[in-house]
């Protein structure tokens, strides 16, 4: 299967991994990893654990160098084009008793842009509550974070994505541990995100909400198992092949 | 009695309880509380000192060791107030107990023979001198009698918990659910390592006690996956320090503690480097390896992916490496057998190199 | 009144209280960061490790100069935290452990190499054991400058990059995927608490250094939740706790100024425990007897 190089290239994908293979030390973690996320999608990447999800965001991410392979965001590197992306970090990555309020916490997302030494002043604060209002919690600007709930503090975090404005959005399992009413505002945040154009990936665990919210889906078992819109991979065959069989949880995924 | 083997005793008499109580704390991540003990009992012993007369030796050792659980408690409870995390509450109670011992001396105790330094790396020269008369009988160096009872406790502890130890030490959970209560476990330990310390504090002091209770089982880690062995060689690395540290030491006539410290840090040094399992040289070696390996495993696959048939340039390409890795992997398989190059540049697997590539360990899963 | 009039007039007084006001200061200050970052005990560690490198440094040049002294203490430090890094990073001997024997075996050497210099099995003998447990009342004019000028370099690098140590020591996945150099802010940060250890341990010492890290660090935290406020009450208190604990020790004879620096610090902790703004036991008590008393009135009122 020799590619042919003849047609114009197509627009560069928000996110496009090819033959990505990435190991600790001779362990694999992913093998030869390859797909395309088109434009304006919602995309969720599911399988086990120890499948590779969080490995994949930081080969993506430029964190982890893959053993072979590479990883675009928009046809450049991660390093060339950071400023088109958010980050929404694992929750419990973060030591929630840090001396610091909710607004400021959103304000870091604008640290990208203001660069060295430069301190955060008036405009970033207003950028900053902008974002809080969007998720709701403009009324918690000034609460310490230990003092939020879960699924507030993962709506700071949302909100600190959304101070990027990036147009490619990687949030790294944002329902972990959030009650439904907080899982339905989040996902209709993402939701809006993608109305405005831009792209979401979304590293998920539970299967059973997969066709609900997503509009495309990363089966991932190391190696790729499927990848496409909901509706045609999301199939019991390859979701057992992912998950090696158990999957009675896995409720209208036909 | 010559005096070099009433300090080797002695220092052996040190070495062997902080390497079997030593091996525990390293095990449960808690060397820092050892340290912070060695430091907080200070407060104790200057009273101690004070009231030695009036208390016996083994009272003194008790008392003093006292200051040790209290220092594990306080750190506890300031933990457990949530306003402080693990790591400042240790170091929060041991200086400050450490300074209340310190100022103690020096307000009180400066025309006695209780100085400065002798705190902190003890006076095992002086161990001969000091004997242990009661009423008119010399029963041989305070030493012995102190740091005996101390071993022969640090022994009963380790052989009589032996199984209560280790299966809090591995499995918490496990130990909780068969009613043996952690926090017993936990507070028996540093119950033990306060004695110690205390015990050890005239010949090493308070900071060097560290070194014996934390570098020999720490090089035994690297050396063993077994409790029993790592206790065994913990506790012969700590008299090999002693008795090494002290003929270095008297050979240059240097801080005879400080040179065991040196030795026991020196073996710790060697293992980290050349321990065959787990050593840094083994280690990189080992990497270097598997990264060789890896690297080959992805070409051959890689190959097979494209059709059995590409080009130098091509395969560059496609793995994203640099040129120079994908020659050094191609003659890494050309050497094995496992691909050929029909013309320059041009690659292509061979029937070996194709079973490699589809062979069953190729693909994960 | 009394040391007051000292503070103003006595020019040895004067030296050894703007000395500890000095490394109140820095140390409060990276010590707010040491310990948010749980390296408390880094601090620890790396206090010791300084012993041999002011030892080799004083045999190398034969100078006892405050400049001479304090490079080799930190690249003796800097030295511990590499060996501390190879030995998490490289085997599966944990961080206390390697802490632990970087602590004892550097001072270890330190020892060794004192009583080497001394000549004799006496470390006492050499001036250098001054650094073991910091004697303030040695500071000079020159010790003052030197440490006035690290500490000056310590507190304006960590105002320039305070934003992005906020963000390094809150959440390191997000500064990376910012872009921002993790590792090098990481050894910068390292660093700046490298400096603070130095400038510190002519005063209180390399044992008691730790509590200048960490005690008013954690007594900052208890009444404020901003950081940029912790940090400066941090050295505030920091800085409190070195004059206060100079003045009282050259208030008497037989007064170490280290560990009563130590012992005003852990009171303005115990007193930032019970009464801090936010979490202070005494409101939280207080508050709890109110509860109880209008849960009462009511149940008496129905």
């Amino acid at each position: 299967m020799r590619l042919v190089k003849t047609e114009a290239p197509p627009a560069a994908s928000p996110l496009e991994v090819s033959g990505v293979t990435a190991a600790y030390g001779s362990e694999p973690v992913l093998w030869d990893v390859s797909f395309r996320v088109p434009e304006g999608q919602l995309v969720a990447v599911v399988g086990p654990n120890g499948a590779g999800k969080t490995t994949l965001l930081k080969v993506v991410m430029g964190l982890m160098e893959p053993a072979a392979g590479r990883a675009t965001v928009f046809g450049k590197p991660f390093s060339k084009a950071r400023q088109l992306v958010g980050y929404v970090p694992q929750r419990g990555s973060v030591d929630w008793d840090f001396p610091t309020d909710a607004l400021d916490v959103v304000q870091m997302g604008l640290y990208g842009k203001l660069g060295w030494f430069r301190r955060p002043g008036r405009r970033e604060r207003e950028k900053a509550m902008e974002c809080l209002e969007k998720v709701g919690m403009a009324e918690f600007a000034g609460r310490q974070i230990s003092q939020l709930s879960g699924g507030q503090q993962q709506r700071i975090f949302l909100a600190r994505a959304l101070a990027q404005e990036a147009r490619l959005y990687l949030t790294d399992e944002p329902f972990a541990g959030v009650d439904y009413k907080t899982e339905q505002a989040i996902v209709e945040l993402l939701r809006d995100l993608k109305a405005a154009g831009g792209t979401v990936v979304v590293v998920h665990h539970d299967l059973a909400t997969v066709p609900d919210y997503f509009d495309r889906v990363v089966i991932l078992n190391r190696r790729l198992v499927a990848e496409g819109p909901v509706e045609e991979v999301f199939t019991r065959e390859n979701v057992s092949d992912a998950y090696g069989g158990a999957v009675s949880y896995l409720a209208g995924a036909e | 009695m010559s005096p070099d083997l009433i300090v080797v005793v002695t220092a052996v008499l040190v070495a062997v309880p902080c390497a079997l109580l030593g091996t525990f704390l390293v095990l449960r991540q808690m060397s820092m509380m050892g340290d912070a003990i060695s430091h907080a009992v200070l407060p104790g012993i200057v009273v101690a000192f004070f009231l030695s007369e009036s208390l016996g030796p083994i009272t003194s050792l008790l008392g003093a060791g006292a200051f040790g659980l209290l220092t594990a408690a306080l750190v506890e409870a300031l933990k457990n107030t949530g306003r402080v995390k693990e790591d400042a509450s240790i170091g929060i109670v041991f200086t400050a107990l450490f300074a209340l011992g310190v100022f103690l001396i020096s307000r009180f105790a400066s025309d006695v023979h209780l100085d400065l330094q002798h705190v902190l790396y003890g006076e095992i020269a002086f161990s001969p001198l000091n004997a242990l008369i009661v009423g008119s009988v010399n029963l041989g160096p305070r030493s012995f009698w102190t740091m005996g009872i101390v071993t022969a406790m640090a022994l009963v502890v380790v052989l009589l918990l032996y199984k209560e130890l280790k299966i809090a030490t591995f499995d918490a959970g496990l130990a909780a659910a068969v009613g043996l209560s952690p926090a017993l476990v936990h507070y028996l330990l540093m119950g033990a390592v306060s004695v110690t310390t205390v015990g050890a504090f005239d010949s090493v002091g308070a900071v060097l006690v560290v070194a014996f209770l934390i570098a020999p089982p720490a090089t035994a880690y690297l050396l063993t996956d077994k409790l029993a062995r790592m206790l065994a060689l913990s506790t012969l690395l700590g008299v090999a320090s002693a008795v090494l540290g002290y003929y270095l030491a008297a050979s240059m006539d240097v801080a005879i503690a400080g040179m065991m410290a040196v030795v026991a840090g020196g073996f710790f040094s060697l293992a980290l480097l050349l321990s065959p399992s787990r050593g840094l040289v083994a280690n990189s070696l080992r990497h270097r390896r598997n990264r060789r390996s890896f690297s080959r495993k992805l070409l051959l696959a890689r190959l097979e992916a494209l059709g059995n048939r590409t080009t130098e340039a091509e395969l560059c390409e496609n793995l994203g490496w640099e040129a120079g890795r994908v020659s050094r992997a191609l003659a890494d398989a050309l050497r094995g057998g496992l691909v050929l190059k029909p013309a320059a540049g041009e690659v292509t697997l061979t029937r070996k190199g194709r079973e490699a590539a589809t062979g069953p360990q190729a693909p994960v899963r | 009144m009394e040391p007051l009039r000292d503070l103003l007039f006595d020019y040895t007084i004067r030296n050894v209280a703007l000395g500890s006001a000095v490394l109140g200061t820095v140390g409060g200050a990276l010590g707010s960061f040491a310990v948010l970052r749980r390296q408390g005990l880094l601090g620890d560690a790396l206090a010791h490790a300084t012993l041999p490198g002011v030892c080799v440094a004083f045999m190398l040049t034969g100078s006892k100069s405050p400049a001479i002294l304090l490079l080799g203490a930190a690249l003796s430090a800097g030295l511990g935290a590499l060996f501390i890094l190879a030995v998490v990073g490289g085997t599966r001997i944990k961080q206390d452990a390697a802490l632990g024997i970087v602590l004892s075996v550097f001072f270890g050497a330190g020892i060794v190499l004192l009583t080497f210099i001394a000549g004799s099995g006496d470390a006492g003998q050499s001036g250098l054991d001054r650094f073991i447990f910091g004697q303030a009342a040695t500071i000079v004019r020159a010790d003052v400058v030197t440490m006035g000028l690290l500490a000056a370099a310590a507190v304006v690098l960590l105002a320039l990059f305070f934003k992005e140590f906020k963000l390094l020591s809150f959440d390191p996945a997000f500064a990376a995927s910012l872009g921002f150099p993790v590792r090098a802010l990481n050894v910068l940060l390292t660093a700046l608490i490298v400096v603070a250890v130095v400038v510190g341990i002519q005063a209180v010492g390399v044992v008691l250094m730790a509590a200048m890290l960490i005690t008013p660090a954690a007594a900052a935290r208890q009444w404020t939740d901003r950081l940029s406020v912790m940090v400066s009450l941090s050295a505030a208190f920091g800085a409190a706790s070195g004059v206060c604990g100079a003045l009282i020790s050259a208030s008497g004879s037989n007064l170490p100024t280290g560990p009563l620096i130590v012992l005003v610090a852990t009171g303005v902790l115990v007193v930032s425990l019970l009464l801090g703004r936010r979490h202070g036991f005494v409101w939280a008590w207080l508050a709890g007897r109110r509860n109880r008393r209008e849960v009462l009135g009511r149940g008496g009122a129905s």
